[in-house]
């Protein structure tokens, strides 16, 4: 199974390259920005996306953002963006996103890396002259861990666009790097061959096919380009060159079936056929979808009828014929499984999506016949990309349905809320109204006290500082002083020097102790402020407290509104691309397995014949020795 | 015979790097056209996510009670988290057992939202459990007791845990 997973692996490489992964900065500011990149590692792109974009909209809109804490890794995070959202294959918003960063102003470094990304997303998307026009814009300082990378997408691209000859001139000079072995080899030599440099392409082709290597992905380009090289070979009749070249192809690995196939054909071509029958017989006990491996069941018992072993020769076609009807009706009842429906139910089984394997694992669900012959296809970029996007709808649909749940439990909160505070307000209110008055008062009058206390700094007023019990006491001296005058009759000596003694007193009180009462009313004026300061602290957190109970049921009907639309909207959207979507895979599945059922139908007759030519022959032989006995 | 088998044979090379073709039922403009509008509903989905989450931000978690807790492991760190549990003023507010893929994603430096919820302004409790395995594949369990000061704006505390301690970062 492995085989097949590596087979995939390999398809996908070598047509483009996976999202740069995005890693996290040395030293964390932005929590936030911490939280996208959780996301993005478990490969959660949506949520990955829509946090950091969330983040990003917020920086943008704050006044100074240098205060903000993703000022600190504001270019790393607009890249991760445009990563982003490229690994979740918005390829127009990944190149929106890149292009920014390319048109701000930003070191030559970092735009140069964003054009390579910019030229990365159009040669994946197959626009090879935008590609080209992007990469030929990268000039001057590139980061190093890019450097190997860039030249390999340029001269990929120049291969895309026709122009092998600088093509194959970057590709010499990657030939040393270790992450690209036998990738920049293979390329090369497809360049030269490409190029009209047929022998010079085919040293590179034969090169790549003795790397010695343990990684899994350079074994299986070494495979390839033993396999390219051996059928070529096969093709201009060098079966000796060929044999040699396609037995170099790993028993095990994902090209063995074909290269079994074609050894054993460059031994058939040169009549060699005991040969021919030791990787045909090998090939003939492998999984009985596999193309090669089905013409092998045709090729064994011809070579047998070819070493005169004519019975054995039937027995095998017979063997084959047998297979073959059960294939056929396995196909049969795929392409009607597939039209059913069935295919796709299989595609968003949540258990498949655990394992990495998932699509080789498909093919082992005995509930899904459809997925048996499916494998080449399901490594096609056209399909991947089908069935990746497919993916993403269902996903799409599953979040959809739990918002409009999400909106439900909105409204019943907010209708709680309502429910609770909505009765107890107006008291609230009422109270608050006769405390916010009092409180106003006893405000005007600190601030009068205050305002009479500085001014007294400057021209000292030690009568506003007299105390109740001396007001009243002046008052009363005021009032017999009143009282005498009104009489009419002259005051007596005595009375009026006892009445200016009094006031003397008073006066001498008030004033001798107006430093001390002065200095006494600053030390209260202090606590009062300390107590106005508490206040003010309680009445701003009751505001708040208030604002906040009204703001906790009012105001989110046009915002819950509108969300249900879009929500309805959206979700009437995906069904219909989810259909069309489905319909295509079905489409290409269905023509997959047809093209399939015709070939076999074709062994079918082929196999048929030879066998009716066996038994004849197995029958005229035996007639004759019988004779010559 | 030998005639078909040729045709096969020359055909080896061109199943090894075809494209696949599916008839006249499905053009390349056709597949282009269906993945730009998947693209174009991503896109409305994302815009719809990002109001929904300001939506619920604001209704479930306004600013002047809001505390998110953030989970990172301190950087070279290997040992396996298996489990994070949080106490807010001694109640158990948030638990999490760890996958491999989460553990990973916190390894190459990701900050996991553990609890977002809401306290009043002042000083309150916060106790972290954390259990896990060392190096040597031994058990080991964690706890640590943290002070933390309600405002007036949004509170974010990270948690930031290695194999020897469990540190807090006010933010």
């Amino acid at each position: 199974m492995k085989r097949l997973f590596v087979l995939l692996t390999i398809l996908i490489f070598s047509a483009s390259s996976a999202p740069a992964g995005t890693s996290a900065p040395k030293k964390l500011k932005d929590l936030y920005f911490g939280e996208a990149l959780y996301y993005a590692s478990q490969g959660d792109w949506f949520d990955a996306i829509s946090r950091l974009d969330t983040e990003l909209t917020q920086h943008h809109g704050v006044d100074e953002p240098e205060r903000d804490t993703l000022y600190y890794h504001i270019n790393h995070a607009e890249f991760a963006v445009g990563d982003f959202e490229l690994a979740y294959r918005m390829h127009q918003r990944a190149g929106r996103a890149i292009t920014a960063v390319i048109e701000g102003n930003v070191e030559e470094p970092v735009r140069n890396e964003a054009i390579f990304r910019l030229a990365r997303i159009y040669f994946q998307k197959d626009q090879q002259v935008n590609a080209l026009y992007a990469v030929e814009r990268i000039s001057g300082a590139v980061p190093p861990n890019i450097r190997s990378d860039l030249a390999f997408l340029r001269a990929q691209i120049l291969m895309a666009n026709g122009r092998f000859t600088e093509a194959a001139d970057i590709l010499k000079g990657l030939q040393d790097v270790k992450s690209l072995e036998g990738f920049s080899t293979y390329n090369l030599g497809i360049a030269l061959i490409k190029d009209g440099k047929e022998l010079e392409g085919r040293q590179y082709l034969d090169r790549t096919g003795q790397i010695n290597s343990n990684d899994s992905l350079t074994l299986a380009i070494k495979d390839k380009a033993n396999l390219v090289l051996g059928s070529k070979l096969l093709k201009e009749k060098n079966f000796e060159g060929s044999k040699q070249v396609l037995d170099r192809v790993r028993l095990n690995g994902p090209f063995s079936n074909r290269a079994l196939l074609g050894s054993g054909w460059a031994d058939a071509f040169q009549g060699r056929f005991e040969r021919a029958m030791v990787p045909w017989s090998i090939l003939v006990t492998r999984e009985v979808t596999d193309a090669p491996v089905q013409e092998a069941m045709l090729t064994a018992p011809y070579a047998y009828g070819k070493l005169n072993v004519y019975s054995r020769a039937a027995l095998m076609y017979g063997s084959a014929l047998e297979k073959f009807g059960t294939e056929v009706d396995k196909l049969g009842t795929s392409i009607k499984s597939i039209r059913e429906g069935h295919f796709l139910q299989a595609l968003v089984r949540e258990e498949l999506k655990q394992d990495a394997n998932w699509v080789v694992k498909l093919r082992e669900l005995p509930q899904t016949p459809e997925t048996y012959y499916l494998l080449e296809l399901m490594a096609s970029h056209d399909f991947q990309e089908s069935l990746k996007n497919y993916l993403d709808l269902e996903e799409l649909r599953k979040k959809l349905e739990a918002w409009e749940g999400d909106l439900d439990a909105y409204e019943e909160i907010i209708e709680q809320r309502r429910a609770y505070y909505q009765p107890l307000l107006p008291a609230i209110d009422r109270e608050f109204r006769q405390l916010d008055s009092q409180m106003r008062l006893r405000l005007e009058q600190r601030d009068r006290i205050e305002q009479r206390l500085k001014n007294m700094l400057v021209v000292p007023r030690p009568d506003y500082l007299a105390t109740s019990k001396e007001r009243i006491f002046s008052e009363q001296i005021g009032l017999l002083e009143k009282r005498l005058a009104a009489g009419g009759t002259a005051v007596p000596s005595e009375v009026e020097a006892r009445i200016k003694r009094l006031r003397g007193v008073l006066h001498w009180n008030i004033y001798t102790e107006y430093d001390r009462r002065f200095t006494e009313a600053h030390k209260h004026l202090r606590d009062l402020n300390r107590e106005v300061t508490q206040l003010k602290r309680q009445y701003t957190a009751f505001v708040r407290t208030r604002q906040a109970a009204t703001q906790s049921y009012e105001g989110y009907d046009d915002a819950i509104r509108r969300q249900r639309f879009l929500i309805r909207e959206a979700r009437e959207k995906v069904g219909e691309l989810m259909a069309r979507q489905g319909n295509m895979l079905e489409t290409m599945a269905v023509h997959e397995l047809t093209t399939r059922l015709e070939l076999i139908t074709e062994f079918q007759i082929k196999a048929r014949f030879a066998m009716a030519d066996s038994y004849d022959r197995a029958t005229r032989a035996q007639t004759q020795e019988g004779v010559s006995k | 015979m030998f005639c078909w088998q040729r045709v096969i044979i020359l055909g080896i090379s061109v199943l090894v790097l075809s494209v696949a073709a599916y008839g006249q039922e499905i053009s390349r403009e056709q597949i282009k056209g269906l993945d730009e509008q998947v693209q174009e509903i991503k896109s409305d989905a994302l815009g719809i996510a990002a109001e929904l989450n300001q939506l619920e931000e604001k209704l479930l978690y306004p600013s002047n009670t809001q505390v998110a807790v953030f989970v990172s492991l301190v950087s070279g760190e290997t040992f396996r988290l298996d489990s994070v549990e949080i106490q807010l003023d001694g109640k158990p507010v948030a638990h999490h057992l760890y996958a491999f893929k989460e553990l990973e994603a916190l390894q190459k430096g990701g900050v996991q939202r553990i609890y977002t919820g809401n306290v009043r302004s002042g000083e309150h409790d916060l106790q972290v459990f954390v259990i896990g395995k060392t190096g040597g594949s031994t058990d080991f369990q964690k706890s640590e007791r943290f002070k933390v000061n309600k405002d007036v704006g949004p509170k974010i505390v990270e948690i930031s845990l290695a194999a020897q301690s469990i540190t807090l970062n006010d933010r």
